[in-house]
């Protein structure tokens, strides 16, 4: 077993059906009385995380423990980290604890790499700057599956050959895009990007995906439309002349939702500005997946610490 | 006996590369050990000895499906659980012929085991299979465990674990189509199809219609003889 998850682009597309259906077994876990495995029993996972995150630290939280895995939540405010300790120095401190697996955000890009090349455990990217956010790349991949009946019925599930599915908004600071496009790629969807030419990377072209500027012209041609969420905590420039511009020609209302094809859903990875790329309605609505998205990042997280740790440790 | 942990084909990891992806290198190629003394569904090496022919295989059935019935009075409250890869199938033919007998559906369903086995540090992450309780669950019923082989007793085990996650039986018994023996625990079968007395140099290999095609059990030397300590060894 490869010991680090750190970019999605790093998943064959073997790899990545084999963690959608193992995360498909073990999502039936909650479901049973008891919601625990006992299969980490006596390893540690740390939560080392250097930027403030809800939804992705505790969902690698409930992960481990349903697991039965030690959990160890490492957050840089009130620790070393405030009064100035390197990186570095902290991973050594986590590996002279004995930790078997790393879930780390860091506000650098790359610095989950980096870390992987300090520490015996397996090193998993949950957020590093606007670089990659892997876990929620496969979450998203899961949700999708599921909503388009790909999931595994009897025996192993399908990809997302022919999905057309459109990212749509901040793509410059998003590192959930970034997975997304790899993943999906991988995966066989085509990915479509819509956003301001402000907010694009500029290597844009060396991407799997085609690019434009305009969302009505995107959503029929849709199946699944990502929002993602403005950030304002980035935006050291101005990326767009106003919020209020923005969310006219970017966001997502009812009006540009009765625009989708029949069955297509609305994914947004949270936390939602809602009524700036998303209105509350949309957001509401039986075609977001918003919440599900929540719910299936525990057993995707499950799935991809069992296949890190579950079994034998590789060849160091 | 969890064959579904034991996928074939599969790729070899990304060599060198420290920052690879996770994959299914639990089939990477390399010295093959037996899955818990059976390796189905390969192709047969030299020497191979039918043990059990499909009309065997379909006596044994039957006369298990009458035990069980005996025992528990009518298979009244009665759980049939296969554990994967191929307990499911033969789960599902007792249900058959119990329901033949009795004219009263049986529930059935499956098992997987793999994330309570004792040896998942020894190998690669493994596959894998599907857990159907039958939805009046398992509180108050006596479930029969349904596997291929019996052999180390680990399985069942692992088994009782992932039951008791599942509920509480009122009694859990055991059905196997061969015994080999060796046992490493204190387990035994209520129900068994064949006795087979076996020797660690031998592998047993189950196939069955719904998985590989086909209805029968070979017994086959090993490709190598192990011996007993070390990962190589037994497998379990």
């Amino acid at each position: 077993m490869n010991r680090h998850l750190i970019s999605a682009a790093d998943l064959s597309r073997e790899d990545a059906l084999l963690v959608l259906d193992t995360a498909d077994e073990l999502a039936r876990v909650a479901d049973r009385p008891i919601k625990k495995l006992p299969t980490l029993r006596g390893r540690t996972v740390v939560n080392l995380f250097f930027e403030d995150s809800t939804r992705t630290r505790i969902s690698f939280e409930a992960a481990a423990k349903r697991l039965s895995a030690d959990v160890i939540n490492f957050s840089a405010k009130g620790s070393s980290v405030a009064k100035g300790e390197s990186l570095k120095d902290t991973a050594l401190t986590l590996e002279a604890m004995g930790a078997d697996a790393v879930v780390v955000r860091h506000s650098a890009s790359g610095a989950p790499h980096r870390l992987a090349g300090w520490v015996r455990g397996s090193v998993i990217n949950a957020g590093d700057g606007a670089h990659e956010h892997p876990t929620q790349a496969l979450l998203d991949a899961f949700t999708i599956r599921r909503r388009f009946g790909r999931a595994p019925g009897d025996g192993t599930g399908e990809a997302l050959d022919g999905l057309r599915v459109t990212i749509v908004g901040d793509v410059l600071h998003s590192r959930v895009a970034r997975s997304n496009i790899w993943l999906l790629h991988t995966l066989g969807a085509e990915v479509a990007l819509v956003a301001p030419p402000t907010l694009l990377p500029v290597a844009i072209g060396d991407w799997p995906c085609s690019v434009s500027y305009d969302l009505d012209a995107a959503l029929p041609k849709s199946d699944v439309v990502m929002m993602l969420r403005i950030q304002q905590e980035r935006m050291n420039a101005a990326y767009f002349p106003s919020v209020r511009e923005y969310s006219r020609r970017y966001g997502l209302d009812t009006a540009r939702l009765r625009q989708l094809p029949e069955g297509a859903i609305v994914m947004h990875p949270g936390p939602m500005n809602r009524g700036v790329e998303i209105a509350a309605e949309v957001a509401d609505s039986p075609r977001s997946t918003i919440v599900e998205q929540v719910a299936n990042g525990v057993s995707v997280r499950m799935a991809v610490l069992y296949l890190l740790l579950g079994g034998l440790e590789a060849a160091q | 006996m969890a064959h579904a942990a034991h996928p074939a084909g599969g790729k070899p990891g990304t060599g060198g590369d420290q920052i690879a992806p996770i994959g299914r290198t639990g089939s990477a190629p390399g010295p093959d050990l037996p899955d818990q003394g059976t390796a189905p569904g390969v192709p047969a090496p030299a020497n191979p000895k039918t043990v059990l022919e499909k009309a065997e295989i379909n006596r044994a059935l039957s006369r298990i499906a009458h035990e069980i019935l005996e025992r528990t009075r009518g298979a009244q409250e009665v759980v049939l659980l296969g554990i994967p890869t191929r307990g499911v199938p033969l789960a599902s033919r007792l249900a058959a012929r119990i329901a033949q007998v009795e004219g009263r559906q049986v529930p059935h369903g499956s098992l997987d085991i793999t994330m309570y086995r004792d040896d998942l540090r020894l190998r690669p992450a493994r596959t894998l299979g599907r857990t159907e309780v039958p939805a009046d669950g398992i509180d108050g019923k006596t479930v029969v465990l349904v596997d291929d082989v019996l052999y180390s007793g680990r399985t069942v085990r692992a088994a009782l674990d992932a039951l008791n996650d599942l509920g509480r039986p009122l009694a859990v018994q055991l059905a196997v189509l061969v015994d080999r023996g060796h046992r490493e625990l204190p387990i035994r079968a209520d129900y068994v199809g064949k006795n087979l007395p076996t020797s660690q140099q031998e592998v047993v290999r189950v196939l069955l219609t719904e998985t590989d095609g086909e209805d029968g059990v070979l017994l086959e030397p090993v490709g190598s003889p192990r011996g007993r300590g070390g990962v190589t060894g037994r497998r379990r």
